[in-house]
Formats: structure tokens, sequence, C-alpha cells
């Protein structure tokens, strides 16, 4: 029962992940693989707090949001003057740069060696150590998230984003400051890739570098594109899919330390195959491109 | 007193390649410019350099006494300045309506704080631009069409909604490119009926067209540009006639 809980609890805080990716990749069309950046920039912001300010979760969470979505809205600047494939490239710089700190900082984040012993989060003194009640404060979250996105992708806001991936140069004839909607979207994403990151640090308990590659990113930006990117549901799906995935293999008999090498080839394969044969995913509805695949 | 809209000794090079030479001209309110020329006369360079989106070496422009010289395009757009674009700019992977939608300026709900604490406001405006989206496309004759993707009108009914976009944003010059090339000649009519009632709202436009009829048809005054160059000016027949511009065209 508790591995079929732990199995809901990742798949709720990969569904923030991907919703909140899904955001900047998906609707606005800026493929970034810095995801796992952030997430680990909100993981160690409430790990930190919580083990050497002591306080209380949803005050680490709100803080690792704001620091992230800051770092976000940095990142995001670049995007304002490269495109395209340059623009995946710095995204892929800053992974490895906030990777490096992460693991070298070691008075600050323990290098290597992690954070161990984040205290169980606790809310208005309701003290979260079940699984269930894991699993129910992940789903709120969760629910919160795709609420934002569904509100931002509804609005004005988010028909601006659909006609930035579509066509930027109509988007500024139409008088919308395209460079400022790319910032905010991007500090918009990575804020909310935090809350995943504050919520996998409280659940595990211990956090450390290796959470945070640029294979974590890769795992994020399949998920969003083998669900569907540029959808709301998208994200969800492949979520569960992903998720549950290599925990089939498992079942079918496969020794575990050839499991982690299939999980790997798998996924490779899955995204190549998909970008190949069905680029909108399994439910998306436009497709995944840069833009010089488009008119 | 300078004019409504003022532009002086304009320069742009490609490469040196001359788009732009010293290029002058003004524009009334209320007024219709047509803008004829060969391929490369850099008619469209002058829309781009207008708009923002490439900047010129030298030179001013003036709109409503304010100064538009090197401006990022969405600021241009903002102040009243919308185009449309030789090669049809439309988001085609949503509908029709949402297209216009996109095209008015200054929405409340393009701020994310007013689409979550001030939703009933935004949703408002929301309500009262689709209203006059669906009237101003239902006058140019695309109402059936409103909820159909962009990508799957014809071509003369994309242009026609490039134009309609245009519309809507309230600018108060219209740059319109090629806006009736290529297209039958029912929508020709159609699209130059709503290009003359716009001096009747005070809203000027400049036309960049090769179909003469056409432009002898709305424009109040043409400009023949080649090379960069403004050739020569006057009325849509006088330009029609002027041996330079015959020999331009037969060259």
């Amino acid at each position: 029962m508790e591995y079929i809980l732990h199995i809901l609890i990742l798949i709720g805080i990969y569904v923030i992940l991907a919703e909140s990716l899904n955001l900047i990749v998906g609707y606005t069309g800026l493929l970034s693989i810095a995801h796992a950046a952030f997430y680990g920039v909100g993981a160690y912001v409430a790990a930190i707090m919580a083990l050497k300010v002591g306080s209380p979760f949803l005050l680490n969470t709100i803080c690792a949001v704001v620091i992230s979505g800051l770092l976000g809205g940095l990142v995001g600047i670049p995007s304002l003057r490269i495109k395209d494939h340059y623009f995946v490239i710095a995204t892929f710089a800053f992974q490895i740069i906030a990777f490096s700190i992460l693991n070298n900082w070691v008075s600050f984040t323990g290098g290597p060696m992690g954070l161990p012993g984040i205290p169980q989060p606790s809310i208005f003194g309701w003290v979260i150590s079940s699984h269930i009640e894991f699993l129910l404060l992940v789903s709120v979250f969760a629910t919160l998230t795709f609420w934002i996105c569904q509100r931002i992708i509804s609005s004005p806001f988010g028909r601006v984003l659909t006609a930035i991936r579509e066509d930027e140069v109509f988007a500024l004839a139409a008088g919308k400051n395209v460079a400022l909607y790319k910032v905010a979207v991007f500090a918009i994403g990575s804020g909310m890739a935090a809350i995943a990151g504050a919520l996998y640090a409280h659940y595990i308990s211990f956090i450390d570098p290796t959470s945070f590659t640029v294979m974590e990113s890769i795992f994020i930006i399949s998920i969003v594109i083998i669900g569907g990117a540029g959808s709301l549901w998208g994200p969800i799906i492949g979520a569960v899919l992903l998720v549950i995935l290599p925990e089939v293999l498992r079942f079918v008999g496969m020794p575990s330390s050839i499991a982690a090498n299939m999980r790997q080839i798998l996924y490779g394969g899955l995204l190549v195959a998909f970008m190949m044969w069905r680029p909108q995913g399994l439910i998306g509805k436009y497709g995944f491109k840069l833009e010089d695949t488009k008119k | 007193m300078s004019s409504w809209l003022e532009i002086d000794n304009l320069n742009k090079h490609f490469n040196g390649v001359k788009a732009l030479v010293d290029f002058s001209c003004s524009l009334e309110k209320g007024k219709i410019l047509g803008l004829v020329g060969p391929n490369g006369a850099g008619k469209t360079t002058l829309f781009n350099v207008l708009t923002g989106f490439i900047p010129s070496e030298s030179g001013s422009i003036s709109f409503c006494g304010i100064d538009l010289h090197n401006k990022p395009a969405h600021r241009i757009a903002n102040l009243g300045v919308a185009r449309t674009f030789q090669d049809l700019r439309l988001i085609r992977q949503i509908t029709i309506l949402e297209n216009v939608l996109l095209s008015f300026r200054n929405q409340p709900g393009e701020n994310l704080a007013n689409t979550f604490f001030r939703a009933s406001k935004t949703k408002k405006v929301e309500v009262e631009n689709k209203d006059i989206a669906c009237s101003v496309l239902e006058k140019a004759g695309l109402a059936e069409k409103i909820n159909v993707l962009a990508s799957d009108l014809s071509y003369g009914q994309q242009k026609l909604l490039s134009l309609v976009c245009c519309l809507v944003s309230e600018a108060d010059l219209l740059l319109l490119d090629e806006p009736v090339a290529g297209i039958a000649p029912a929508m020709i009519e159609q699209i130059l009926s709503i290009l003359i009632d716009l001096p009747k709202q005070g809203r000027s436009v400049i036309i960049i067209e090769h179909n003469m009829e056409a432009v002898t048809q709305v424009c109040d005054h043409v400009i023949f540009m080649d090379a960069g160059e403004k050739i020569c000016e006057g009325t849509p027949t006088e330009v029609h006639n002027d041996p330079r511009v015959i020999e331009a065209y037969l060259d």
C-alpha cells in the first residue's frame, strides 16, 4: 500500500514540474532544459531553511518559489536576445552551473553528501508524517498548480503566449511586449517548479545534487512532450505514464541493475519515437516544434 | 507646422543594396496614400522601418508629434500604428475570433495580476471585445467562420482577417502590404469597400499595391518608388501617366 502511495506522490510532484514546464515549452515555445535546476533550487531553499532556520513548511515553500522565480526571470532574459537552439544551450549552461554550485558549495549545500534529516512538514500544527497525509498535501499543491496554469492559459495573457509560440512578429505588430511575456512566463514556470522541489525535499527528507541533473530536466521534458505539449491534460497523462513505466519493468522480473539502464533507453526511445511520429504527444493539439520548422 | 505623419530623409542599406535613400513624405489624417513601384523598390522596407521592425540608419519619423524613430515595434504598435504583412502573418493554430481578440490593444487581461485579482473587470472587457470583434467580423463577411482555425481559411479570407485585426486595434494609421494581391475579384471589392470607409473614421492608410486599378480606386495620393528613392508623386492618374513611371515599369 505504501508503495502505491509513494508512486502516487511522485506522480503528483511530476505533474507540478511538467505543468510548469509546459507553460514555458508547450505554450510559449521556449525549450528549456534547466527545469531540474529550478526544481533543485526549490528543494535546496526549502531544505536549508528547514534545517538552518527551522522555519515552517509553508514559509519555506513561499521563499523557494520567490527565489526560484527571480532566478527564472534572470535566465529568461537571454531569451530576449537569443533564439531557438541558442536559447536551449543557454538554459543548458544554467543547468550545469546550478548543479556545480549545489555540488561544490559544501558548507551551504552539503555538496555531494547532500542534506539529510529534513524535517516532516507541519502546517499550522498539523504534522504530515504518513504517506496518505503526504499524498493529500501533494494533491493540494498539484491541483493548485493545475488551476493556476488553467487560469493563465485561458486568459488573454495565455493567448499572447500562444501567439508568441506561433509567430513572434505578429505578436509584436499587435503591440505585445514579447520580451516581457517571455521573462514573465519563465519566472512563473520556474517558481512553480520550486513548489515541487520543496515538496520533494520535505517528503524524501534527504536531498543531494544528483536528483537535479540534466537527466532530470530531460525526463521532465519527456513527460511534457509525450503527454502533449501545449495541452493542459497532456503533462498529467505524461507524468502518470512515465512514472509508472519503470515500475512495470520491475514487475516483469527484470533485475534492478538492468531495469535502471532500461529506463534510460526506454525514455530516450520513446522521446525519439514521439518526435518522429506523434510530435503533438498523446493528447496534444499543436505539436512541439522549434521556430525554424515553422513558417 | 509639421504634418500628422512626417517622414524625413530616411536611409537604409542592406549590404550595399539601397533600400531607402533620403526618403521623405508626409500624410494627413483621413487620407489614403498608395505606394507603388517595382519589386525591391524599398516599399516593404519603409513599412518595416516605420513600425520598428528594422532600424533605419538616419532620418526621422514623427507621428502625431511623437518621434517614432527606432522605437521598439510593440511600442509603435501601441501608439496607434497597425500593419499587415506581405507574407500574411496570422496565428494559424487558433481560431479567427482569437486572432481578432489578440489584436485589441491594452487589454487588462494581458496583465496576469488582473487575471487573478480583478477577474470581473478582465472578464467584462473580454466580453466587450468579443462583441466588437464579432460585429467587425460580421461586417467583413466572416461571421460564420469565427470558430474556424485561421489556417483553414482561404488565402483571400486570411488577407481579410489580417485587415480585420488592424481594424479592431483602433490604430489611426494602417500600413497594408499588398492587401488585394492574388485574391478573387469579389473579395477585392469587399476589401476596397472597407478601405474606402476608413478616412470617414478619421483614420489614415498607406497601401503597398501592384494592382493599379485598386490603387486608383481608393488612394487620394500616390508615391512611386524605385531603388529606395521617391521618383514622383501626385494623384493616382498623374502618377499613372508619368513618363518615369512608365519607363521604370517597362524596364
